[in-house]
Parts: structure tokens; C-alpha cells; sequence
């Protein structure tokens, strides 16, 4: 029917503005998300920071890329819980009995992991402009860079999405969250990679974080970012759609079969 | 009974999962305007009925229609005409009673959702509460939010799937009410329920569902005369579902 239609947008405007306040009124996901990051470039900075040869004489140049993708990874363990209770609640089916835009409910949860995710990154910024970040980039590495964290944002909340939609519990679908923590750490993000032993450093610099990272580093540092930033966009492009596959396939399997 | 007077039709029903047979052949209509109760124990397959008639599943076989729209073809058009409160009370429990009801107003496309909220918030007894999140209600405000939500639509047709299940009596009593006010005031009740008292208390007409079939159907009345008495102990105890299957099977093998 049409209305349907019509009404995509503004049903998807009423979807955001929940799980949004899902987001605000819960003081573990803000700390976890936000506080954290920040709490662990502080931490870096002032603590370890005079010990960690990254080559750079700003070491909060060289950490910030690293912290905004924890910050990321940290916020979709959440996605995972809060679709997993959307689906047990039977708030799905709920809004699924309505006559509203079935795939609404799933993409009102993407929409808020990127939104988000877009606010305590510039949160996370800003401390870091305190602190002493600087960076020479034009309007365009900018872009680059908030186009990067987007892709890098969807990848990861398609993945935390299947989980998520087929968990059988609480445990399950948060359990993705924990790879996906351990891959920042294990890349260049804090260190530079040549300080690693040699096969923490073959995984270190072949995972997908380290090329994403180092694309950031070399855009916010008006560097030139060569075949790295094709890698990451390949990286993140062909994870997300696999992803977004598995993820269909369980929302497809999870409503009307 | 014309096609207005039918709510729901349901005709050869057949639904497995996997190799379970849930539905083995189910046929029921239930009149537009009635209090229509579908009796069953534990995993009989109210619930898959419900889900069937609220287009959330599909069935394997069978011609089910509701509000004359056909399930399977014009799924659109019966989300349009019912509302369903599931088995769980789907409440939003990190927002407040209003701001649930006010959502599903907006995905309603209303024109005024928080007046909407508010009127139904007093007819609920939850004007109190109202700004409080719905995690911190008790069990019986959290299904009366449920059900209020599930009137937001102005639905002629509205599907309760074990409303009382779980409620404590005075809370059920409460339920029950609101089921009485909602069928005074036209709207068809498509009701599943464990309890014979519930039936009594409640519906024009019955059905049971037994073994993915509906054993019998009718009025109260009609039903009552296949029940077995009532045996008088030192109370009148009433008979348990699993006694009123046995007398019924019984007597059909009887005929
Ligand atoms: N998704 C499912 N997959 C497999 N079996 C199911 C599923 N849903 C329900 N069942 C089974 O179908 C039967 C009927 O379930 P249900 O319709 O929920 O019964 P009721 O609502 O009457 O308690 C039960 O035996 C249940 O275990
Ligand atoms: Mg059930």
C-alpha cells in the first residue's frame, strides 16, 4: 500500500528518536561509548605517552584515530543487546502487526548506531582539540575521514546486527562485542607496529583496523594516504556486505515466514 | 451472515514448524462485534493462530481472512484493521507510559499523539504513572500500557493473546473490564486463554483447540452441556480443561 511508502521517513524518524533515548538514559553505554575512549587517551597521554616512541612529536596526533575506532567498536555490543531485546520483548512483532515499513524497526536501530556514534566522536574530538590535537586537514580529508568512521560504524553494526537477531540470549548477542574490541588494541592504533614482535605484527598489520587507522592518521595529518585508504575501504566495503546479508537473513527469518 | 458480519475466517488451517504439526486443520469464524475466546492449554497453538491472523507468520495451507482482507495477499490491509497484544507485554521499559504510547500514536500517523496518549492514560487508571518508565510498573500497569497501546489505532478488530496470564486476580479482574468496556463499544475481541473461568467471565462464543484441531465451538451454553458436571465436594469445583477434553472426546466417540 502506498502510505506505507510515504510514511518511510517519519516512521523512521519516531524509530531513531527511541532507540535514542535508549542511548541517553542508560549511563553504561555513555561511559562505555564516550567516557572510556576519552578516559584511555588520557590515560596514554599523560601516563605512558612519554614512554611510547610513535614517532610523531604529538603523540594525541598519532593516538586520536585509534581511540575514535574503540569508541566505535565499544558502542555495538550495544546495537547487539538492543535488538536482541527489541526481538525477545516482542516489540518486533509489535510494530511488525502495524502498518508500517517492515524493515523500519531494523534500520531505525542502524540509523541510531551511526547517529550515535557521530555525536561522542565529536565529543571524543573535542577533548582531544583540549588536549592538544591539531591538524592541517582541508574540508576534503575531513569528509574522508567522517566517510571512513561511517563505513567503518555500518560494518560493524551490520555484524553486531546478525548477532543481534539470532542470539538465543542476553550473553549471545552481546558476545560479539568482544572480538571486535580486541582488534583496535592489536593494531597500529597505539603503537607503531615495527615495535611488535614479528607475528603480532604480521596479524597487526594485516588486519583490517590498522589500515583503517593509519588512512585517518595520514588524512588528519595532510599526508598522503596512497594505497592504504583503498585498502581500508575494501576492507570494511566486503565485511559490510556480508554482513548485511547474514543480518537480512536472520531479520527475513525472525518475522513473517 | 454476510461477509460484514464475519470478522475472521479461518478454513483448513495447517501450520508445522519444522516437523512439528502444530495446526493440523483448523476451521473458526467469529463474528464482527463479538468477544470471540479461543481455549487451549500450554502449546496447543494459540499462539500460532494469532500470529497466522496478524499476518506475522504464514500458514503452510488454509484460506484465512480477516476483516475480509486475505492474509497471505493482502497483508497491508489487515495491518491496517487490527492490532495485536502479544503474549508478552511489548512495552517499551526504558520509556515512560506516555512516551510509549505516544510512539505508537506517531507510527499510527495521528494527528494529535500526545492528547491520543493522554486520553488513554486516564482511561487506564496510568495517569499516575505516566511519566515514569514502564520498567517500574507492576505487572498488571505493564499489560494495561500494553493493551492501551494496542487501542491507539482505533482498531476494529484487536487480538489479546493470554492478556491474564500471570497477573495476579485483582489485576486480571482489571483486564477483564477493560475487554467488556472494548466489545461494549463495537470492537471485535480475538481472545486466547487457559482458563475456563476467563471463558465464562468473557465470551460470546468458544472455541478449543486441542491436538491442532478445534475439538469443539460454540456458545457458553451450547459448550456446557458437553462439559461433565460439576462434582460437588465440599466446594463446587469446576472442571479443568483437561477433563472437559477427555468428556468431550469421549462423547464424540460416543455418537
Ligand atoms: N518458532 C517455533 N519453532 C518451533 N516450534 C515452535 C515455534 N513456535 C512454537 N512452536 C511449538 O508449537 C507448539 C504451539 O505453540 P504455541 O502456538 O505458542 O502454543 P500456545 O500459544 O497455545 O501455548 C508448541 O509445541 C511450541 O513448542
Ligand atoms: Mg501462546
Amino acid at each position: 500500500m502506498e502510505t506505507t511508502k510515504n510514511y518511510f521517513f517519519s516512521d523512521m524518524a519516531v524509530m531513531l528518536g527511541r532507540s535514542m533515548r535508549h542511548i541517553l538514559r542508560s549511563m553504561d553505554t555513555i561511559i562505555t561509548v564516550t567516557i572510556m575512549p576519552i578516559a584511555l587517551m588520557l590515560l596514554f597521554v599523560y601516563v605512558l605517552g612519554g614512554a611510547i616512541q610513535s614517532g610523531t612529536d604529538n603523540y594525541v596526533n598519532y593516538l586520536l584515530p585509534g581511540i575514535l575506532l574503540i569508541a566505535v567498536a565499544n558502542s555495538v555490543g550495544y546495537v547487539s543487546f538492543r535488538l536482541f531485546s527489541d526481538v525477545q520483548r516482542g516489540i518486533f512483532e509489535r510494530f511488525h502487526s502495524m502498518p508500517i515499513a517492515r524493515s523500519a524497526a531494523l534500520w531505525g536501530h542502524v540509523l541510531t548506531s551511526l547517529l550515535s556514534n557521530v555525536i561522542s566522536i565529536a565529543v571524543i574530538i573535542l577533548v582531544a582539540l583540549i588536549m592538544g590535537f591539531r591538524s592541517p586537514a582541508g574540508v576534503l580529508s575531513w569528509l574522508s575521514v567522517a566517510g571512513i568512521l561511517a563505513l567503518f560504524t555500518l560494518t560493524l553494526t551490520w555484524i553486531a546486527a546478525i548477532a543481534g537477531l539470532s542470539a538465543s540470549s542476553v550473553d549471545g548477542a552481546s558476545a560479539i562485542a568482544y572480538p571486535i574490541h580486541f582488534l583496535p588494541l592489536i593494531s597500529s592504533a597505539f603503537v607503531p607496529t615495527r615495535s611488535m614482535p614479528s607475528g603480532v605484527r604480521a596479524f597487526a598489520e594485516n588486519q583490517p583496523v590498522t589500515s583503517i587507522v593509519e588512512t585517518i592518521r595520514a588524512l588528519l595529518a595532510n599526508q598522503p594516504v596512497g594505497s592504504k585508504i583503498w585498502v581500508a575501504i575494501a576492507w570494511c566495503a566486503g565485511i559490510m556486505l556480508v554482513a548485511y546479508f547474514f543480518a537480512m537473513r536472520a531479520y527475513k527469518k525472525r518475522e513473517a515466514r | 451472515m454476510t461477509q460484514n458480519e464475519i470478522a475472521i475466517s479461518v478454513k483448513g488451517l495447517k501450520k508445522s514448524y519444522k516437523n512439528v504439526r502444530v495446526l493440523t486443520g483448523v476451521d473458526f469464524e467469529v463474528r464482527t462485534g463479538s468477544i470471540f475466546a479461543l481455549l487451549g492449554s500450554n502449546g496447543a497453538g494459540k499462539t500460532t493462530i494469532v500470529k497466522v491472523l496478524a499476518t506475522l507468520l504464514k500458514q503452510d495451507s488454509g484460506d484465512v481472512t480477516v476483516n475480509g482482507f486475505d492474509v497471505l495477499s493482502k497483508p497491508e490491509n489487515v495491518r491496517q484493521s487490527i492490532s495485536l497484544t502479544g503474549q508478552s507485554a511489548a512495552v517499551d521499559e526504558v520509556l515512560t507510559g506516555r512516551e510509549n504510547l505516544i510512539m505508537i500514536a506517531r507510527l499510527w500517523h495521528l494527528k494529535h499523539p500526545p492528547q491520543v496518549a493522554d486520553d488513554l492514560l486516564k482511561r487506564f487508571g496510568l495517569t499516575d504513572a505516566a511519566d515514569r518508565r514502564a520498567s517500574t510498573y507492576s505487572g498488571g500497569m505493564r499489560r494495561r500500557l500494553d493493551i492501551a497501546m494496542s487501542l491507539v489505532g482505533r482498531s476494529p478488530l484487536i487480538f489479546l493473546d493470554e492478556p491474564t496470564t500471570g497477573l495476579d486476580p485483582e489485576a486480571r479482574i482489571e483486564v477483564w473490564k477493560i475487554i467488556k468496556e472494548l466489545a461494549g463499544s463495537g470492537t471485535t475481541v480475538f481472545l486466547t486463554t487457559q482458563y475456563l473461568e476467563e471463558v465464562e467471565q468473557l465470551a460470546d462464543r468458544i472455541a478449543i483447540l486441542h491436538k491442532g484441531e478445534i475439538i469443539v465451538s460454540g456458545t457458553l451454553a451450547e459448550l456446557k452441556k458437553l462439559f461433565p458436571p460439576a462434582q460437588v465436594e465440599y466446594i463446587e469445583k469446576q472442571p479443568t480443561l483437561e477433563e472437559i477434553f477427555l468428556a468431550i472426546i469421549g462423547k464424540k466417540k460416543e455418537k
